[in-house]
């Protein structure tokens, strides 16, 4: 059968089609955006119609998603490994509620933190949650495993976890496509011993949970997504998702015959898991992110026979590479070529012509006649104000906390107290912190970045922009004559500077909306209106 | 067979249409691929680079080990040094000479080229110069594509019938004016070769 070449971002959103989804819900987050686009543009030649438009944050997604499972269709939810943090609450409740049509949520995490603040590891919150997680090793297992996640979780009736990082998601192979399923038919159930999540009903279905753990561990000590390489000598790897790759490509390179136990189920499939550690006198643990299986195989006290990131046989911290896992594995590093030293970093940049580089411009004016210069910011591409020749960020820490940590600090007395939010990132989470900031009448200023896209992921559309953001702001509350808006050119530097010094005197919420559209926003319409990619 | 190449450019300069041709001729062939790619924060004028890997066997790893690149093929002279850890003994390095400066500490170009003469036997390319010859530089990476080939383990034939495919809803004439690029290169390549 002809193979398709797809991302593995794209080959879960294949699987996904092909598994019969009737809706992807998802908020952009590198490195999982590709797997909602995928679907957005390749849906409409399906029979049956997939819903896909962005959602204003996980949390929507997610608890849109878990809706639909309940009317007893099978729905996809997608995130980046932070944006679970985001959907925390819906997710874990889900477990508890259990579902109705299959429900995956398919979650990308960043090691090595490319374009990430932090590297936390998904299948903590798989254990946390007690739920099924599948970790597909190759883009063709990631198209099959999420079909297989869906009949999964009807025939458990909870969520199933699909687990993925950075370099599956956005490495290339071939993949073939099987068979087309149907959608499910609408089939709500009125079930509210399940769903309504008071006590009693809270307390049953926890028990229920707790209960079917086991069927959980029988289900991945059967599961194709383990496999046992054969091999000899004392020492064997344990190799979680795509850690098996790195394993592997040392075994082939190395001429090496240690025996691999290739593992993609949570929870862990124990007797396999035992019948290795029988079999050898040390394991070496392999797994991409956090030590989550090694530590529990080390237990509090145990584990002398195990080698892994927790004694430093492999980094603690950072994605695994195959030098890594050739090093750990006791092969002495290749002398390699050194980088010549006069090879500078090249950091990322705001584009030449962006908005933002004249929104920083006119508010670093602004703020160099301050005494306390703090500009409490966000994450999009604003972020990039953080880098020379810029500098005029103090803060970026996670999705709306510029508004809410401006006001906390205006809160103890901090003045000016100034906030910088793209468009999409205040609909995301910023909204509610504004209203906070309304009810205390905290004198702080936000500005949003309006540049009518999702810019950093690539252009998606944003729930709010321009008039509207203006109608959300005003109706959360801010006074009128303090929503004001600015165009970030070059030719009104002079005009935006006297309002934001305006703005950010006033004691009081302000709002300053600087609109301008991205640049590359702009580009990509006018090719496509020409008609060429 | 196995070939590893690094792609290797700056955000925005279009490494991963390269990747694209590349990637369905050795489909095409009935080759595997991995090709791993870089999205997100650092597209935005950062380093940028892609690891392709074609075999006739099975590929394990999306990236590349160190040290066992069998070309590194990059659009911009600077961040073709940025990737010699990963370079192969017997390893090429192919480069667009034109340097893109958008960083302060950018060093001067005798500099980059007598790093890159280190290299065994390098192929510089001047490649929107011959774009330019072509009839338009926004083809500069397919004259770089074909500069390449050589060294690539796919024959010429397949990689230009990928080209076709891959540009012919953008019609004849988009496809006629990448594969002449294509060819320009391959032909200035084979005499630095």
């Amino acid at each position: 059968m002809k193979k398709e070449l797809l991302l593995g971002a794209e080959a879960i959103a294949l699987g996904a089609l092909d598994g019969g989804i009737s809706g992807v819900y998802a908020y952009p987050g590198t490195p999982s955006t590709e797997i909602t686009e995928y679907i957005q543009k390749n849906s409409h030649q399906r029979k049956e119609p997939v819903r896909s438009a962005w959602s204003a944050n996980e949390k929507t997604a997610y608890e849109a998603a878990l809706g639909m499972s309940y009317a007893g269709k099978r729905s996809l939810v997608c995130m980046k490994h932070v944006g679970l943090n985001v959907a925390a609450d819906a997710f874990i409740n889900s477990a508890i509620t259990g579902v109705n049509g299959g429900l995956v949520v398919a979650v990308a995490d960043d090691p090595s933190m490319h374009s990430s603040q932090n590297e936390q590891d998904s299948r903590v919150y798989g254990k946390f949650a007690m739920l099924p997680v599948l970790e597909p090793a190759s883009q063709q297992e990631l198209y099959d495993a999420t079909r297989e996640a869906f009949d999964l979780s009807e025939s458990f009736r909870l969520p199933v976890l699909l687990r993925l990082t950075t370099r599956l998601a956005h490495s290339r192979a071939g993949v073939e496509e099987r068979e087309v399923r149907p959608q499910n038919r609408l089939n709500a159930i009125h079930a509210p011993e399940r769903f309504v999540l008071m006590p009693h009903n809270a307390r049953r279905q926890y028990n229920h949970l707790l209960g079917m753990q086991n069927k959980l561990e029988a289900y991945s000590e059967q599961s194709w997504l383990n496999r046992l390489i054969p091999g000899t000598g004392s020492t064997g790897v344990l190799a979680f998702g795509i850690a098996f790759n790195y394993v592997m490509e040392v075994r082939q390179a190395y001429g090496m015959e240690f025996p691999v136990l290739k593992t993609g189920c949570y929870p862990m499939p124990r007797k396999a898991i035992e019948d290795l550690f029988s079999r050898c006198e040390t394991v070496l643990v392999a797994e991409e992110g956090y030590p989550v299986c090694e530590e529990l195989l080390r237990g509090y006290f145990g584990g002398r026979n195990i080698r892994g990131r927790l004694d430093g046989t492999l980094s603690r911290a950072g994605e695994l590479n195959t030098d890594s896992v050739a090093k750990a594995l006791g092969i002495a590093p290749k002398k390699l070529v050194p980088v010549p030293e006069i090879v500078a970093n090249r950091p990322p940049a705001l584009c030449k012509g962006c908005g933002h580089r004249d929104l920083y411009e006119a508010l670093n004016t602004v703020m160099s006649t301050c005494s306390e210069r703090h500009v409490f910011s966000d994450i999009g591409c604003y972020t990039l104000g953080a880098l020379p020749p810029f500098n005029s960020i103090s803060t970026c820490v996670d999705m709306g906390a510029s508004i809410t940590m401006a006001k906390g600090a205006a809160d103890a007395g901090l003045r000016p107290a100034v906030a910088v939010i793209g468009d999409s990132t205040f609909t995301h989470s910023g909204m509610t912190g504004l209203l906070d900031a309304v009810n205390d009448q905290a004198p702080i200023t936000v500005i949003i970045a309006d540049n009518d896209t999702t810019a950093m992921t690539g252009g998606q559309n944003s729930s709010a922009t321009g008039s509207k953001l203006h109608a959300i702001c005003r109706g959360i509350g801010v006074d009128e004559q303090h929503i004001r808006t600015i165009i970030p050119l070059k030719s009104r530097l002079e005009e935006n500077i006297a309002i934001l010094r305006e703005e950010i005197a006033w004691d009081g919420v302000s709002v300053v909306l600087a609109y301008r559209e991205c640049i590359e926003a702009a580009a990509r319409k006018k090719r496509n209106r020409k008609g060429t990619p | 067979m196995q070939i590893n190449i690094i792609l290797a450019g700056v955000g925005g300069q279009g490494i991963l249409s390269i990747a694209a041709v590349i990637d369905h001729a050795a489909l095409q062939g009935g080759l595997t691929v991995r090709q791993a790619e870089v999205h997100g924060m650092s597209q935005r004028g950062g380093a940028v680079q892609s690891h392709l890997r074609i075999s006739d066997t099975e590929i394990y790893s999306d990236l590349i080990a160190g040290g066992t690149a069998d070309l590194i093929l990059s659009v911009e002279p600077l961040e073709a040094l940025r990737y010699l850890p990963w370079l192969a003994p017997h390893g090429r390095v192919v480069t667009a000479t034109e340097p893109f400066v958008n960083m302060a500490a950018y060093p001067a170009m005798d500099e980059i080229l007598a790093e890159l003469d280190r290299t065994n036997r390098p192929v510089l390319i001047n490649a929107a110069e011959l774009a330019r010859q072509t009839g338009n530089t926004r083809v500069s990476n397919m004259v770089m594509l074909g500069a390449a080939s050589p060294f690539i383990g796919i024959a010429s034939e397949e990689i230009e019938s990928s080209i076709e495919r891959l540009f012919q809803a953008k019609g004849a004439d988009i496809v006629a004016m990448n594969i002449r690029a294509f060819r320009k290169g391959e032909e200035v390549s084979q005499t630095q070769a």
